[in-house]
């Protein structure tokens, strides 16, 4: 950890002087910037059509997943890399990354978690994350000292292009819940994989998606049975650890008829002064009256504070609500990676279904970051909600891009944007770039970027009950604010306030 | 690369019937702007900035035929304000129907024959370059290389009466590309006035230069001939303390973009950016805004309101950028649907890029149908469907039009405006 310069940071009256010192504090201060030396098998150097062989061969797939990975990886090399985001980075040599990396003494596929290397064990230890079935928070510091009566956590461990266990697996096969890697479950349940993959994140969807198809190595698998309320938590904790290496997850969480369950995602990185790829897809279905919460505290590594090193995150993520009434819930908080390249989606094609997005970006040094959603209501009565908090300090960029779209056939259906950003310094950059797409006329489309036009109706509401205006504003907005970090599960809420600790009514002064 | 290609060879086919004028002070400017506009090609459907509006019909190497719009019954607006009156015939200047060009406090000369050394030296071309960046204007360029008139316009002191240029439609094929530069200097004021259906194809750029305290004003109406497309570029410059305003009602018409491309030089001053539309049928319009924000405490309000029905399309680009040496600046956006049927649609990008810490910008866009609850208050109180609705229609529009500063001028807008929903069954 390096003491950080102290910068003087011009800040205009209103902003909340904890914000600004929580921000400033957050800089050169990664925690989770150490690295686990470990002896790693590696693919060789570079991409080509037998890497794609090798990773699906050292996975044991069958035959219908590698000509899955090889129509992928056709239509990638006639792809181009996109450019339209508002992101400034040298360009990515794809053959100067490894596609595959994992600890030499996973080669032998342990049994269980008992079984692998202690070493690997300790990194997840160091970072907080439980592998141990046991009653007890995950990811978070100082959890001893919070009563943990009763709380479970699912993990799934990926380290690097492995998982290295799942935990709590037998518990939730008795609710029929199934929560194992996806490389488990292609061998496993290769009828659901096949049915579902590529289902809401096609192969060749965009640039970095057709490349994760491809060489994607590991990542989570859920399927939750109808009727089935997920008895636990799950989450996957991703951790990057070799040198030069590219991490493709892919995740595919399938939530049947009337299930539930939430999911957490979190990820961190080793510090180092080269900057490295990570090209992760997250796909969700779900069917009628189901719900999927999707929660992620993003922190990889952003590189040092002259933006050297860190980590590029380029992430496909979407959901698609199938059935009517099907509800999804992204919650996000985004304080990692040099680059982030990120949409999480919801396709409301189910009738009466719901989406909404809440996301903090907290962009510091030279972070930037490109960020936002996509509501694409297809169904009748289907409603959407965006609130997305961006804090840029030092000098970096954040963008929200979002779109909104009504089809003609989305009768009665209803969005609300919000959008806020808050400057700290005269030398970083806050964006909102909105698309909203309106194609029938029953449907209402609210967007608003702004502090001062909150909802008319409740701010007439909170003064006809006494409140003078700054006081009924502060309410509204306050209300917008912290409905961010309400909406994580409270693992991850206290990780992300640990994290974050910001105070947010600060951002609307 | 084959993209720009595709784009570059658009242009050849273009601009091989076109004659690049090679003489006077413009030839050198036209040159320039050719040089740019073969670097960037003609816009096409894949283009960020025309994502919303397709440019074929804009960019098509003939324009499409379109029949002269005459309603008979109608006075055109403006034409009972006292005004110097500007006459283009299908994109000719007509001194026959036109007022002497001469006004106190004001030169006025036009494009086609003006002087070796003239003044609009410093404005032709010179805003629409600047407004090539961060965003390609390649028909803003083509008009710069290839107009073949238009009006040169320098205030001096107060202009007692409106300019006004009227632009009548007679050929169904006339396709015209006018180009006029205005400059108001310091301490002078101008208000310009444009209507009239123009050609079938029309493309039309103003640069308007407002050095420091300068007042300037613009109210436009177009539309109304079904089938004509068109593109305008107005592009502001603003000095210290000065002031923009412009007002534009489209009703009706084919295809328009218009853009309007602002940037702030100077501390204090003022541009409002506002647009009322209203669409029927065949009707795509889109207004796409671009103000910059390059000094300190400037204010700038864009409002934008379209009404649209039986399938028309709406649509709103808007953005503010704000550069990190443009503090205090308070930057506000608007833009707002009312959908009258299922079939038509409101596209909206509104964008904001800021890079200073102390400013105040917001942005909102709503789209919808009319307020059920206040149609029926209306028609509680004895107002019949028909008119209540065209009440809600006025109330709507009415923000935008409030940017017109001239009452007369307002009103008279705001009749033309009634007469076409009138036209158009109520609403």
């Amino acid at each position: 950890m390096t003491a950080m310069p102290k910068v003087e940071t011009e800040v205009r009256e209103g902003v909340d002087r904890e914000t600004v010192e929580t921000v400033e504090a957050m800089a050169g201060k990664y925690k989770h910037g150490w690295e686990t030396e470990i002896e790693m098998d590696f693919a060789p150097k570079g991409l080509n059509e037998d890497i794609v062989r090798l990773i699906s061969a050292k996975n044991e797939e069958p035959q219908w997943m590698l000509d899955w990975r090889l129509a992928a990886f056709a239509r990638w090399k006639e792809m181009e890399e996109p450019d339209w985001a508002m992101l400034e980075y040298p360009k990515i040599d794809y053959q100067d990354i490894y596609y595959y990396a994992s600890p030499k003494s996973m080669q032998d596929k342990p049994k269980s978690l008992d079984d692998v290397d202690p070493k690997l064990l300790a990194t997840y230890k160091k970072l907080g994350i439980p592998l141990q079935e046991q009653m007890i928070l995950a990811g978070v510091e100082g959890a001893g000292e919070v009563p943990a009566e009763g709380r479970k956590v699912a993990v799934d461990a990926v380290f690097d292009s492995v998982s290295l266990g799942t935990t709590f697996q037998a518990e939730l096969m008795k609710a029929g819940v199934i929560f194992c890697s996806i490389s488990e479950a292609i061998r496993t349940h290769p009828e659901l994989v096949q049915k579902y993959i590529g289902s809401v994140v096609p192969q060749s969807d965009n640039f970095f998606a057709t490349l994760n198809s491809a060489v994607f190595s590991d990542g989570s698998f859920v399927y939750i049975p109808p009727g089935t309320r997920c008895p636990m938590e799950l989450s996957t904790y991703f951790r990057i650890n070799a040198e030069n290496t590219g991490q493709f997850e892919r995740t595919l969480i399938v939530c049947d008829k009337g299930a539930y369950v939430s999911y957490l995602e979190g990820c961190t990185a080793p510090k180092r002064d080269t900057n490295q790829l990570h090209a992760a897809v997250v796909e969700i279905v779900i069917m009628e009256d189901a719900e999927v919460k999707y929660s992620t505290v993003q922190n990889w590594y952003p590189g040092d504070e002259d933006g050297v090193g860190g980590i590029y995150n380029f992430v496909t993520k979407r959901a698609d609500c199938r059935g009517d009434r099907a509800k999804v819930m992204w919650t996000q908080v985004e304080t990692g990676s040099a680059i982030t390249w990120k949409y999480p989606s919801c396709i409301l094609r189910g009738d009466d279904s719901q989406g909404e997005f809440y996301s903090i970006a907290i962009a510091n040094n030279a972070q930037q970051a490109d960020t936002g959603t996509k509501m694409i209501h297809l169904g009748k009565r289907t409603k959407s909600r965006i609130v997305s908090k961006g804090i840029s300090a030092g000098r970096a960029q954040n963008t929200y891009r979002g779109l909104v779209s009504m089809h003609p056939k989305a009768k009665d259906s209803r969005n609300y944007t919000q959008c806020d950003s808050l400057l700290i310094g005269d030398k970083c950059g806050a964006h909102t770039v909105p698309y909203i797409e309106v194609k029938n006329n029953s449907s209402r489309v609210e967007h608003e970027a702004t502090t001062s036009k909150v909802d008319d109706d409740q701010l007439f509401y909170c003064r006809s009950r006494g409140m003078d205006e700054e006081e009924a504003v502060a309410l509204v907005v306050n209300g917008f604010c912290k409905e961010v970090l309400q909406s994580l599960p409270m693992e991850f809420a206290m990780e992300a306030q640990a994290l974050v600790a910001i105070s947010l009514e600060g951002s609307v002064g | 690369m084959a993209q720009l290609q595709a784009k570059q060879d658009a242009l050849s086919a273009r601009i091989s019937g076109l004659d690049l004028c090679r003489e006077g002070w413009t030839a050198s400017l036209r040159a320039d702007a050719l040089t740019r506009l073969s670097a960037m090609g003609l816009p096409g459907k894949r283009d960020e900035y025309w994502r919303y509006t397709d440019p074929s019909s804009l960019t098509a190497v003939e324009a499409a035929p379109a029949a002269p719009f005459i309603a008979a019954d109608e006075k055109m607006v403006f034409s009972g304000i006292d005004r110097l009156r500007i006459v283009f015939v299908d994109g000719v200047f007509d001194a026959d129907v036109s007022d002497d060009l001469e006004m106190a406090g004001l030169e006025i000369s036009r494009l086609a024959d003006a002087a070796d050394q003239h003044w609009a030296r410093d404005v032709y071309g010179v805003l629409e370059t600047q407004g090539q960046t961060p965003v390609q204007r390649p028909l803003a360029a083509l008009n710069t290389a290839f107009a073949t008139d238009g009006i040169l316009i320098r205030a001096t002191g107060q202009a007692k009466m409106p300019i006004s240029l009227i632009y009548l439609h007679k050929s169904d094929t006339s396709d015209v590309i006018l180009h006029h530069c205005i400059k108001v200097e310091s301490g002078a004021e101008l208000t310009i006035l444009e209507n009239g259906p123009a050609a079938a194809r029309f493309n039309s750029v103003m640069e308007v230069d407002v050095a420091d305290d300068g007042r300037f004003h613009h109210i436009r109406t177009q539309g109304r001939d079904h089938d004509r497309r068109a593109a305008t570029h107005l592009f502001g410059r603003l000095g210290q303390e000065s002031s923009f305003k412009s007002f534009t009602l489209t009703a009706n018409g084919r295809m328009t973009r218009n853009e309007a491309v602002i940037e702030f030089t100077g501390d204090d001053a003022i541009a409002h950016v506002a647009g009322a539309a209203i669409g029927d049928g065949a009707f795509h319009h889109d207004d796409t805004v671009f103000v910059t924000h390059g000094a300190e405490r400037c204010e700038s309000s864009q409002v934008f309101k379209k009404v649209l029905k039986n399938g028309a399309v709406g649509v709103f680009q808007g953005k503010i950028l704000v550069k990190s040496n443009a503090q205090k600046t308070d930057g506000y956006q608007i833009s707002q649907a009312l959908l009258l049927d299922g079939d038509s649609q409101f596209l909206a990008k509104p964008e904001l890029e800021i890079y200073a810490d102390d400013v105040q910008c917001s942005h909102g866009s709503t789209s919808g149908a009319i307020d059920e609850g206040a149609l029926f208050y209306l028609r509680s109180r004895g107002v019949p469907e028909r008119e209540a609705q065209s009440l809600l229609v006025l109330a709507f529009l009415a923000e935008a039009l409030a940017e017109i500063e001239d009452e007369v001028l307002a009103e008279d807008v705001r009749i033309g405006m009634e007469n076409w929903l009138a036209r158009h069954g109520g609403a």
